[in-house]
């Protein structure tokens, strides 16, 4: 457990060494920033017209006119931004020859990946916890309900988590920073249109690809439903990548 | 201490060692000398850990590296060819960083850290980032992060490669201090480091052990042969087979025109080599004899002219 540390800590100040989580995470921010001003925006000149019938006025919800579709712009810039935090975390080991410090020490290389993993995390968790100051607004001037923004947080961070796991898993495979980010984007961007392919299946593919897809899982979640078999998903996908990932290192054992 | 066993590394088809087999006693200083791509550096990765042997055994303090993989590397400081440096962390960063991954228990990782620090000289730049200090001091951390968690075994792969003349000089003061109760392998192609630093040598070349021993032993079996290298105008293969039935002569090469014909300790055949080449009318040209040492030793190795 203590490896883990050792390495995520390194991992994390790394990360905040260089540019790499400044920059992502202030992109990240500005493009947050301005969709949420744009939905603000949008639900304010809705509500407005709105306000005309009372019984429209019953309907306008800050929930799900400003906060599902904030959730899935979210969604997409984390797909754009996460292969760029993944793609250093082993490509760049292998590149400069800090990986034979690695392999040579006592740690184990399970103890690696998960320490490589929680640091990725912790990026995460810090971008989307800074996003969290925009809710200070429509706390201020509305009256959101709580658990249902939280869901949708816990779905972004299960998201992220799950796409963390596929960008180890490429980075793992190359020394190149650029190919390993490009292999994760184009992994996720398939993931998450999976289920157009759905419209036109039917039967069973129809549901494995429903099944398969990131939007699907995530849509429940921005609505306030929290479904077992969602967070199953994530966390399965994330496992999947990180046990692809362990598998790959480890194959550097083979006699 | 170390023990290899038949080692032999295939990557496909490239065979980079070859059935090697040589032994380091406690506290001596190895060298492990070849020209480049000799198998040096895979030699070494597997001794770590990193890479596993495709067929053959080794042993570091009686654990096999492959069955026992985290014992051995606990006992194994190992100073890879490029070093492995983080150019974004500062030295004292990155050493605390590899005291606590090899292992050093926290209550003694500040004395270690100290030590290592102090051994290697980093005192001046411990707060600078490592990407901003010289060729020189990057190996210094690269010593340094070898040592921290105080290993039994040091394993050092071309130490020296990329310095100047002075801390080359350095480096290898540095390396013969460290030398006692560690045992210290080092892989270079400077013949003059293995004299210099080494106790003993492991000479390898495309893969294949060439010769191995103290540096003494070696000697002493070189000192037991004696020849000479003549240059002849007019002679062609026959002659060495010509040479080859004086009486005494153990062998004759030939290399680049020259014939080197050699004999063991305590004749002499210089004028009965002459007398053969006036009577055939080869047009005797030099004759010089061949200084045996080492450094020989390690040429003709390298070029293939010799048969251990």
């Amino acid at each position: 457990m203590k490896n883990i540390w050792y390495v995520a800590k390194k991992e994390i100040k790394t990360y905040f060494t260089s540019p790499i989580a400044y920059v992502v995470i202030a992109v990240f921010l500005v493009l947050v920033g301005f969709f949420f001003y744009s939905a603000i925006w949008w639900f304010n000149s809705q509500s407005i017209q709105m306000s005309q019938n009372p019984y429209y006025y019953q309907q306008a919800n800050i929930n799900q006119m400003v906060y599902a579709p904030l959730f899935h712009n979210m969604s997409i810039i984390l797909l754009l931004v996460i292969p760029l935090l993944t793609m250093r975390l082993f490509s760049e080991e292998k590149k400069i020859g800090t990986d034979e410090l690695l392999y040579t020490s006592p740690i184990s290389v399970g103890q690696i990946i998960l320490g490589k993993y929680l640091a990725a995390l912790v990026v995460l968790a810090s971008m989307l916890l800074l996003t969290g100051l925009l809710s200070v607004f429509t706390f201020a001037f509305g009256n959101p309900e709580l658990p249902q923004i939280l869901n949708g947080y816990l779905g972004l961070f299960l998201m992220g988590a799950a796409f963390i796991g596929v960008g180890i898993f490429f980075s793992s495979l190359t020394e190149n920073q650029i190919v390993s980010a490009v292999l994760t984007f184009g992994a996720l961007l398939l993931f998450w249109i999976l289920n157009w392919a759905s419209y036109s299946a039917s039967g069973m593919w129809k549901g494995v690809l429903d099944y398969l897809s990131f939007f699907q899982h995530f849509d429940d979640l921005t609505r306030g439903i929290l479904d077992t078999s969602d967070l199953v998903y994530y966390l399965s996908f994330a496992f999947f990548g990180l046990f692809l990932t362990h598998s790959v290192l480890q194959s550097r054992r083979w006699r | 201490m170390i023990e290899v066993e038949h080692l032999t590394k295939k990557y496909g088809d490239l065979v980079a060692v070859r059935d090697l087999s040589f032994k380091v006693d406690k506290g001596m200083i190895w060298g492990l000398l070849g020209p480049n791509a000799a198998g040096k550096t895979t030699t070494m990765r597997i001794l770590t850990g990193y890479l596993p042997a495709t067929e053959g055994k080794a042993t570091v303090c009686g654990f096999d590296v492959f069955d026992q993989p985290n014992e051995v590397k606990r006992i194994i400081g190992y100073l890879p060819e490029t070093v492995p440096l983080y150019p974004e962390m500062t030295v004292s960063d990155y050493l605390d960083f590899v005291a606590a991954i090899k292992k050093v228990p926290s209550a003694r990782r500040k004395k270690a850290f100290d030590l290592a620090v102090e051994t290697s000289g980093l005192e001046k730049v411990r707060k600078r980032l490592i990407k901003n200090i010289s060729r020189g001091y990057k190996q210094r951390v690269g010593i340094a992060q070898a040592l921290i968690h105080n290993p039994d075994v040091l394993i050092l792969d071309e130490p020296t490669i990329g310095l100047d003349p002075a801390q080359i000089i350095e480096i290898r003061q540095l390396i013969k201090s460290l030398k006692g109760e560690r045992t210290i392998i080092l892989s270079t192609h400077i013949l003059a480091e293995v004299t210099q630093t080494c106790d003993g040598v492991v000479i390898i070349n495309e893969g294949k052990l060439m010769a191995s021993g103290s540096l003494e032993e070696l000697s002493a079996s070189i000192r037991k042969k004696e020849g000479v290298t003549i240059r002849l105008r007019r002679a062609g293969d026959e002659a060495a087979s010509i040479l080859r039935e004086i009486p005494g002569v153990e062998k004759v090469s030939r290399q680049n025109g020259e014939f080197a014909v050699e004999w063991s300790q305590g004749k002499d055949l210089r004028e009965a080599i002459a007398k053969l080449a006036v009577e055939k009318d080869w047009g005797l040209l030099e004759m010089r004899p061949v200084a045996m040492n080492i450094e020989d030793l390690y040429l003709r190795v390298v070029s293939g002219g010799i048969e251990t």
